[in-house]
């Protein structure tokens, strides 16, 4: 009844590609005991020299979440996890402050070079600014120069404290407060560092913003916390882009990304996450539980998140806009491709708030193995959002019979005027297609690649150049032993 | 954590009032059905009633209920002579039932041989229990209630084969005169195979007042039977509607469904539909036209358990006032489902500033060979299709109203019972008569 037997095959020895990006490096860390009380964050906070404030709002935070529970709504399950049993703070040793590259531990160096993004070369050849986060602390950052010409403020989170605090202290926690969620509350009670970025009024970022983040140290969370902050017509592309040595023991990573757009600001995110997602039984691989909300504070400000899941052994993550400012404009595209035993749950939510807002959700989300898939997605228009507007177009291709794509849209309007269209769609590859494919002597994998990046299209054009390419392989290789 | 489980439930103290009821409903003399009471008292106890923080009642409060002190409804009641005029349906067989009771007479005068019309409460004063075996059966909270305090309802049987002309037309009527009053009807159905039959399932008031109306319907289809399935939600302007039907659907056979809601303070109708057999099919058609405060949720999921089966569901709403309205559609295939297809689409027109509406088609899929698709649009009247029709003379209001018939209609234009498309039109001039088009609050 499925697709003829050996086009199942075929389709199941393409997705099982390995992971490429797996093995540890061996550096000293300073870490602060196991577990998690207010004594470890006034470890983090006192490592860091962070003022008062700051360690307060982490108070407080941590004691909200306290009387918080972990959310059991996705469709996604795992064993319950022990956050006392975990390191939260880890930062690779510093001889002093780096001042250059030549300083860098060498042995991080060579990290990023298998990674493929080596730091020196990246300066010159990529023409992006790199604020490359190695476990909890950012290690360096390049470029630094040629933003601060423009006035972009480009730092790590711990620096922007220290040299910024006044900035920091505005808008931080301004889009995910600290009682947002269980995740995103832990994260302002511990988070370790992170990117902060400010593009001054009228400034049009000179180069594409980048982050490489990067799990190491074993049983090591990850809290980053991302804040940008794109001030009146300014325009900032932010690129984030993951990988994560192998390992068995899962891991979490608990990061909140605030993006604040001001007067006819734009930001573009855009990410691509491929953290180890596990092996083939569903051993280890990354919990990837992130909070990523921007708040379209200013009038005609847009705010777009793009981005390409292939990675973690759980992905919960729903990248959103509240749309306040008149005009504004928020926009979701997603690829999400889960494999194996890997599950995600994710989608956007739109919040509609000022008149004539305008959203648009495409999402795309390819099952294959036995893993599952969900989007979620919420679009509310409040009563004042009048002439506002969304469009959400959902996809879902499902390789092989033991898979799973959901779908989960929430759709809550409250204003005559507004308009809502929402598709969805579930289908598997077709066999004429791969068929097609396969007579003009493409390989059934080739074949594969090619309809799922056709599936994908929509999505892949967001991208900015520097990872559309990157990307494309990724759709191929994350399907790889998998096609049915 | 024990916190979170009390938001999740609230305590009924309806329920409570079992104890003290049990010996006076009918079935009290015979073991197992007093068994079965109880079981699912204690069950109903023990669930309480979901609050918001439970997903399939996310957009629904049960305050409502749970701040009414209700009486189970007084048999006294009876039907003034005139409150089931004009709800007759031509050359239909008609059982009426007032506040959860069987009124007048019951022959099964002019029903072909092979139909079999036994009252519930019949069925319970001999003792039978297979009433409670069906798709309807499983854990819902209301379904448990209604088991407790079930006072009548019919089931209806349909021998092998048996084709029935003209359709069985079930009135349910509800007062709360004399106090809140809580209404628990079932109706059974069990077409065997090959039989093919249609229900017209009314619910309206007989008088003012708040009332509680618990209405279970458990249908049960043998390969290759048809049943068509049309409710009309017609309930009082205070009155809580909250229903529950199940459906289990063997090879080769079809459901087919439309509801319309107009009537109820709140009104929540729950449609699960198992396809349970090879090429089983189900068509969930609804429409719902709310005004004031009302608060109308239509909740279906469908279950493609086998492989090809298809199902197709259509809801279309209009709202004016501050009136909200729910939909909530889940389409499920199950993993051996293959070349199963599901397609869903829901609509509404928003007429007023203050009308809401929250809908949540859902996709769950486990198969890879099937089609399945949902679409959700949201939006007010066409301004160019309004300019059009006052291009040509016609006022905003009468457009409005010309353009909002037009679109009820599509659905209504698709019903092939001409009684139920017949009855459908009628409730739907009479909603448009009352409504005050391009509401500017």
């Amino acid at each position: 009844m499925a697709a003829s037997p050996d086009s199942n095959l075929a389709v199941h020895s393409t997705i099982g590609e390995k992971y490429k990006y797996g093995f540890v490096t061996d550096i000293e860390a300073d870490t602060a005991p196991k577990g998690l009380g207010e004594d470890t964050i006034r470890f983090i906070s006192a490592k860091k020299d962070e003022p008062r404030w700051l360690l307060d709002w982490r108070l407080r935070a941590y004691r909200a979440w306290l009387g918080m529970e972990e959310p059991d709504w996705a469709r996604v399950g795992y064993p319950k996890i022990d956050y006392q049993d975990a390191y939260y703070y880890s930062a690779p040793k510093k001889k002093s402050a780096p001042g250059s590259l030549d300083e860098i531990d060498p042995e991080i160096l060579k990290t990023y070079e298998k990674l493929g993004i080596p730091l020196g070369e990246q300066q010159r050849l990529a023409g992006i600014a790199v604020d490359a986060v190695f476990d909890s602390v950012s290690v360096a950052t390049t470029f630094r120069k040629t933003l601060e010409d423009a006035g972009v403020i480009f730092c790590p989170m711990s620096d922007a404290v220290r040299d910024h605090p006044e900035l920091v202290q505005r808008y931080l926690g301004t889009v995910v407060p600290y009682t947002d969620n269980f995740f995103a509350t832990l994260n302002s009670a511990v988070f370790t560092d992170g990117s902060f970025a400010y593009i001054p009024p009228g400034v049009r970022c000179p180069m594409e913003l980048s982050t490489y983040f990067r799990i190491n140290a074993a049983q090591t969370g990850q809290f980053e916390r991302t804040l940008i902050i794109a001030d009146k017509g300014s325009y900032v592309s932010y690129l984030e882009g993951c990988t994560a040595p192998m390992r068995d023991e899962n891991q979490l990573h608990a990061a909140v990304v605030e993006l604040v757009a001001l007067d006819d600001a734009e930001i573009k995110y855009s990410t691509v996450q491929n953290w180890y997602p596990g092996d083939e039984n569903g051993r280890g691989g990354i919990y990837n539980f992130v909070t990523k909300r921007g708040a379209c504070r200013g009038r005609n400000s847009t705010i777009s998140w793009t981005q390409v899941e292939t990675g973690s052994a759980i992905t919960w993550k729903y990248p959103s806009c509240i749309l306040q400012g008149e005009n504004s404009v928020g926009k979701f595209f997603s690829i999400a491709i889960v494999n194996n035993r890997q599950q995600a749950d994710t989608g956007t939510k739109m919040i509609h708030i000022g008149k004539n807002t305008r959203s648009t959700i495409v999402s795309k989300g390819i099952s294959a193995g036995r893993a599952q898939n969900t989007y979620r997605g919420l679009v509310r228009v409040q009563p004042g959002a009048s002439g506002a507007r969304n469009h959400t177009q959902c996809d879902s291709l499902l390789i092989g019979d033991r898979c799973g794509a959901h779908t989960v849209p929430y759709i809550e309007s409250r204003n005559r005027t507004a308009r809502i269209e929402h598709e969805a769609t579930t289908s598997k590859i077709g066999e004429d297609q791969l068929f097609y494919c396969r007579q003009r002597g493409l390989s059934v994998e080739d074949s594969v690649s090619l309809i799922v990046n056709g599936f994908c299209r929509e999505v892949l054009q967001q991208l900015p150049m520097e990872f559309a390419v990157e990307a494309q392989k990724l759709v191929g290789i994350s399907l790889e032993g998998s096609v049915g | 954590m024990t916190a979170t489980a009390a938001i999740r439930h609230k305590p009924f103290p309806y329920v409570e009032r079992f104890a003290a009821l049990a010996a006076s409903l009918p079935g009290a003399g015979h073991p197992n059905v007093v068994a079965l009471r109880q079981a699912a008292a204690e069950q109903a106890r023990r669930a309480g009633l979901p609050t918001q923080r439970v997903e399939p009642w996310k957009y629904t409060s049960l305050n409502r209920l749970l701040e009414t002190d209700f009486e189970p409804a007084s048999s006294a009641a009876r039907p003034a002579a005139n409150d089931a005029a004009g709800w007759t349906v031509p050359g239909s067989y008609r059982l009426v039932f007032v506040n959860g009771r069987l009124a007048g007479g019951r022959s099964a005068a002019g029903l072909p041989d092979g139909v079999t019309l036994t009252t519930l409460a019949d069925a319970l004063a001999r003792g039978d229990d297979d009433w409670a075996t069906g798709a309807a059966s499983s854990g819902h909270p209301f379904v448990a209630l209604n088991t407790a305090f079930l006072t009548d309802g019919l089931v209806l049987r349909v021998a092998r084969g048996v084709k029935v002309a003209q359709p069985i037309h079930l009135l349910f009527l509800g007062s709360g005169e004399a106090g809140a009053s809580a209404i628990h009807t079932r109706l059974v159905i069990r077409l065997e195979p090959g039989a093919g039959i249609d229900v017209i399932e009314r619910h309206a008031a007989s008088g003012a007042g708040v009332y509680w109306s618990n209405p279970v319907c458990d249908i049960r289809l043998s390969e290759g039977a048809r049943l068509g399935h049309a409710k009309f939600i017609d309930e009082g302007a205070e009155a809580m509607h909250i229903a529950v039907t199940g459906v289990e659907v063997a090879a080769d056979a079809a459901y087919d469904s439309f509801v319309l809601t107009t009537g109820g303070a709140l009104a929540r109708n729950e449609i699960r539909v198992t396809l349970d057999g090879e090429r089983a099919g189900c068509r969930l058609d609804g429409l719902y036209l709310g005004r004031d405060r009302q608060h109308i949720d239509n909740t279906t999921e469908t279950i493609h358990a086998q492989p090809m089966t298809t199902s197709t569901e259509t809801y279309k709403g209009v709202l004016e006032g501050k009136a909200r309205a729910v939909f909530q559609g889940r389409i499920v295939v199950r993993p051996d489902a293959q070349k199963s297809d599901g397609r869903q689409l829901n609509k509404t027109l928003l007429l007023s500033d203050r009308a809401e509406i929250d809908t949540k088609p859902e996709l769950e899929i486990h198969a890879d060979d099937v089609k399945c698709s949902h679409g959700a649009a949201i939006g007010e009247i066409d301004a160019d299709a309004l300019f059009y029709l006052r291009a040509r003379g016609i006022g905003a209001e009468e457009g409005t109203r010309m353009l909002v018939e037009a679109f009820a209609a599509e659905l209504i234009d698709g019903i092939a019972d001409k009684s139920v498309a017949s009855l459908a039109r009628g409730r739907l001039a009479a909603w448009l008569a009352g409504s005050a088009p391009g509401g500017t609050a």
